[in-house]
């Protein structure tokens, strides 16, 4: 069944942003997802933000049990999640009062009117029934009996009324499709797939979903449905991608441009465990996962991969991060390539484990006893976690240096359509394995490469290269050519040798990595600087400022250690600098601290990201302060 | 893994640095045992990796040419999981001392035996911390006095054993350092195993704890107090193979005269039962090393190695599916074209 929609009653809008809300029970990031899926393959522009609660399985009915997803959909090329739905659906009355505050007033508000009754507004905490007050009358109510026109659907199924309720959220989705002009085959076919195993509950959601498009054309509640066109991207080939899937995709491209088997080592921690349950499946690249029976075991597991041969990852979040600094100091004193994933949430300590946070940086840039350099580099997209994770496992592999890549609760679960690169033209990133003696007939395993200051990467079972190294500090390279054996060395020149010679290793990536991303604007006295998972907030800020007429410039980095090294230079040519962070100011302190500028930091420490028009007021407010 | 047909001396596995530990050390005469027994089995020495982690007996990889890695206190068994994963072709042995592997690195110890990875662990028992100058271990007895505990220390040590038989290691046995002959039996046993193998090692440290094992040890005092596990046979020792153990109704094992009690009432050593039951009755034998303790291996069972099972895991998924293909991958799920 299709339902046509005839042209003339259909009112273009160029995007729109939806949310979905319900109990953690209801599947609203399931339908959420399922909208996102559809939309992409429709061809719209889209960004996602779910978001979970912390709680297993807090309450049924109450606020702390509120999932949410929000799916922002355009013509146009979009960046951000959107600040405010236009469209908020609430399943239930805590979800209404969990999202309420984020409303516009002309918000289109559609309730689930069956989840009214006393006793669901008691859980919610309210004590009179907002839908009867005129409490929501700024918004676009409706108030649709959800629960009860999915169980009428159904009955024919013969599907029990306490069974029929849990398709609900299909009905909300079929709603959706409708007033957003969505075509259905692709919908069967998306929930086809998923309950594909279990005929009845396939049968209901497909029946509710169908009940929820007729609700739309027949009710002649709404005016009329919008259309959404395709956007005008790039031309390609795209998939939707989150980050955490993107980030595992990354690792196994790398492994394979790199011609070394990747192990991935890993302790489960929210939210970076999909990256562990993605790779699992892998197996027939060759890709070897290892649920470590903590995050410390999992960073030395990691390490012992790479001494072996492998391209040694391991992943984690926050807490896990903590842990694994011993380890990651010896990665630096082993000189072995190694990837750490840190997949950042909400801190200090359990912190808000499902929100996302950028708090990690300076933990990352020095978190680690003695002088510890290692090599930062940051996502700032969902799809573009597969390029960091690239270059990511591209620096460590050629400098034998651990990397830690940062990525975040957002970027991990967030959404976005991903123009898929051809595989063939993915740089190769492998690297010799030191097959021969390097010094007559001995073997060095700390004789630099010149260039890149790399040791030679010698694998166990290469006959004639035995040699052992460890954490103490080793006896590397003397300016005079001499050393490099290894061996345990306490000399205080050599200890001052090696400090240097570490530092300057992971200095000289700078002569390898991409001068700043700069938007760069004629006039503009103003530069927004951000990096990670803010990218997109910003761009938007920029846009929206732009469109005023007004000049503003930003810049992006994904390296953060080392910095590209014109930062320095492009920092200076603007007045004011503004960085943006979900921290409360680290890379501002760390641009301060090297390059002597002014930095204006601008925070947010909510758990979820800086919205469009949070980034467009803070930069009109510094474009009034430039003399 | 053996190689016949090469042949090494200790030579070959002696590597060119000084070894370092203090004069009189018991762990010289682990080292040599081991130097003496490697070229026996075999192996080349480049597909020999030693792990260790930190303390005194942690720096035994550097005296050895093979390849060697000496981690961080504590994880080498999880660094050398991550060697053995990678390449299940290398022999890797994982050396560490009491506090390494059952203080800081006691969680990573069970977890490499329970997977049973095909490690060969060997932990040096001195009853001490010798690298940090003289604190009590997790196994040195209750009431010892030292430099953190000058009333006596007061946590329960663990029994080394009975903790990896607790994890259910696939290989099990002690020595020690007075005898090298034994030590060299117990790696050539502790080698030709398939998984996780766990060897305690009696080691003096005649610095800070001196003497520690002499009640056993002494000379004098062997024949009485070390009980010598053979498989297949009635357990018994004493000059005259006087005593015995037997297990009592509840199932615990006690040490008695043959005498009174009869040759056939002994316990039969059987290192290959499944159930860890009576390994680890054997290893609540003696709990401190003042009693008559047994040695040499207590368990020897075949269970699936990890390693072997992540190979088969990979090798049946590219049968399945063929092998990975990056493209495949990447535009699997729903795909659109913008032209
Ligand atoms: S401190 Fe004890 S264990 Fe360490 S080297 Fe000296 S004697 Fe040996």
């Amino acid at each position: 069944m299709t339902i046509e929609v005839s042209p003339d009653r259909v009112q273009s809008v160029d995007r729109v942003v939806i949310r979905f809300a319900g109990d953690s029970g209801d599947g609203m990031q399931l339908v959420g997802d399922g909208f996102t899926e559809l939309s992409a393959a429709f061809g719209n522009d889209l960004a996602t933000l779910p978001d979970f609660p912390a709680e297993i399985r807090a309450p049924a009915g109450t606020v702390a049990g509120v999932s949410s997803f929000q799916v922002h959909i355009s013509d146009h090329d979009i960046v951000t999640p959107g600040d405010a739905p236009n469209v908020l659906i609430a399943m239930n009355p805590a979800a209404l009062v969990a999202n309420l505050s984020d409303l516009a007033p002309g918000t289109t508000l559609i309730v689930n009117g069956d989840t009214f009754e006393q006793r669901d507004l008691d859980k919610a905490g309210l004590a009179v029934n907002p839908l009867e007050d005129g409490s929501l009358d700024a918004f676009n109510l409706y108030v649709v009996p959800m629960t009860s026109i999915t169980v009428e659907a159904t009955a024919s199924l013969g599907i029990k009324p306490r069974d029929a309720e849990r398709s609900k959220n299909f009905f909300a989705l079929g709603l959706l499709c409708w007033m957003y002009t969505r075509p259905v085959a692709p919908v069967i076919d998306w929930i086809t797939d998923r309950f594909s195993k279990k005929p009845d509950v396939l049968a209901a959601n497909i029946a509710a979903f169908r009940a929820g498009r007729n609700f739309g054309e027949t009710a002649e509640l709404f005016d009329m449905p919008y259309e959404v066109r395709p956007a005008a991207l790039t031309p390609g080939v795209y998939r939707n991608i989150i980050g955490n899937l993107a980030t595992a995709y990354g690792l196994i491209a790398a492994a394979e441009k790199s011609k070394l088997p990747l192990v991935y080592a890993s302790y489960p921690i929210t939210p970076a465990s999909d990256i562990l349950h993605e790779l699992s499946k892998h197996k027939n690249f060759g890709v070897k996962t290892l649920q470590a029976e903590d995050e410390i075991a999992a960073a030395a597991m990691a390490i012992g991969a790479s001494f072996a041969g492998a391209l040694g990852v391991t992943g984690t979040s926050g807490p896990g991060l903590d842990l694994k600094g011993e380890a990651l100091g010896l990665a630096v004193s082993l000189e072995l390539p190694l990837v750490l994933v840190d997949v950042q949430r909400g801190g200090p300590s359990t912190g808000l484990p499902t929100k996302t946070e950028q708090a990690d940086l300076l933990l990352a840039m020095y978190g680690r006893h003695g002088e510890c350099p290692m090599p930062v580099i940051a996502a700032k997209s969902p799809s573009h976690c597969f390029d960091a994770a690239f270059e990511a496992c591209r620096i460590a592999i050629k400098y034998r240096t651990p990397v830690i890549l940062l990525t975040d609760g957002y970027l991990a679960n967030g959404a976005e359509p991903w123009l898929l690169p051809d595989v063939n033209s993915l740089a190769d990133i492998s690297v010799p394995f030191a097959e021969v003696p390097n010094d007559g007939d001995k073997f060095l395993p700390y004789l630099r490469d010149p260039e890149t200051l790399a040791r030679p990467w010698a694998i166990p079972g290469t006959p004639g290269l035995m040699h052992r190294i460890g954490g103490i500090e080793k006896e590397g390279i003397g300016l005079g050519g001499e050393g490099g054996t290894g061996n345990i060395s306490y000399s205080p020149e050599n200890h001052s040798r090696m400090m240097h010679m570490r530092a300057d290793k992971v200095a000289g990536i700078a002569k390898d990595i991409p001068g700043v991303e700069l938007d760069a604007e004629d006039g503009a006295q103003v530069l927004v600087l951000g990096w990670g998972s803010t990218w997109g907030a910003i761009q938007a800020g920029v846009r929206r400022t732009r469109a005023r007429g007004l000049k503003v410039a930003s810049a992006h980095l994904v390296h953060l250690n080392p910095l590209p090294s014109d930062l320095g230079d492009v920092l200076r040519r603007y007045d004011k600098v503004l960085v943006p962070e979900m921290n409360l100011g680290q890379l501002s302190r760390i641009v301060r601290a090297e390059f002597l500028v002014d930095a204006v930091s601008f925070t947010k420490v909510q758990g979820v990201p800086f919205r469009a028009g949070d980034m467009e007021a803070k930069i009109l407010e510094m474009i009034g302060l430039v003399k | 893994m053996t190689e016949t047909a090469v042949t090494f001396t200790r030579k070959d596995f002696e590597s060119d640095q000084e070894v370092r530990w203090c004069p009189g050390c018991g762990d010289y005469g682990i080292l040599a045992a081991m130097q003496f027994v490697l070229p026996e089995l075999g192996v080349k020495p480049e597909n020999m990796v030693f792990v260790s982690g930190i303390g005194c007996a942690a720096r035994l990889p550097y005296y050895m040419n093979t390849y060697g890695v000496h981690s961080i206190h504590g994880r080498a068994p999880a660094v050398a999981t991550g060697v053995a994963l990678t390449r299940p072709d290398l022999n890797v042995w994982v050396i560490g001392g009491d506090g390494d592997m059952l203080s800081i690195g006691g969680n990573h110890l069970i977890h490499a035996l329970r997977r049973n990875v095909n490690l060969k662990i060997v932990m040096f028992n001195n009853q001490i911390y010798g690298l940090t100058k003289g604190q009590y271990s997790p196994t040195s007895e209750i009431g010892k006095v030292t430099k953190s505990t000058p009333f006596g220390s007061l946590d329960h040590p663990f029994n080394p054993l009975s903790v990896a038989l607790g994890a259910e290691a696939s290989f099990v046995a002690r020595t020690h350092d007075v005898d090298r002959k034994h030590m060299m039996e117990t790696f050539r046993r502790m080698h030709a195993h398939e998984g996780a193998a766990f060897v305690e090692v009696f080691q003096n440290c005649n610095v800070f704890n001196d003497g520690a094992f002499s009640a056993i040890l002494k000379r004098d005092n062997r024949a009485d107090m070390l009980i010598d596990l053979v498989h297949g046979e009635p357990i018994r020792f004493g000059a005259e193979g006087q005593h015995g153990v037997t297990l009592n109704e509840f199932g615990e094992p006690r040490v008695v005269e043959v005498d009174d009690v009869g040759v056939e009432k002994l316990l039969v050593h059987d290192e290959h039962r499944l159930d860890p039951t009576l390994a680890f009755a054997l290893s609540r034998i003696a709990n401190a090393p003042n009693m008559p303790t047994p040695i040499g291996v207590f368990r020897d069972v075949v269970r699936p190695v990890y390693e072997a099972e992540v190979q088969r895991q990979l090798a049946v998924s590219i049968k399945r599916t063929g092998p990975g293909d990056l493209s495949k991958l990447l535009t699997s799920g729903l795909t659109w074209t913008v032209s």
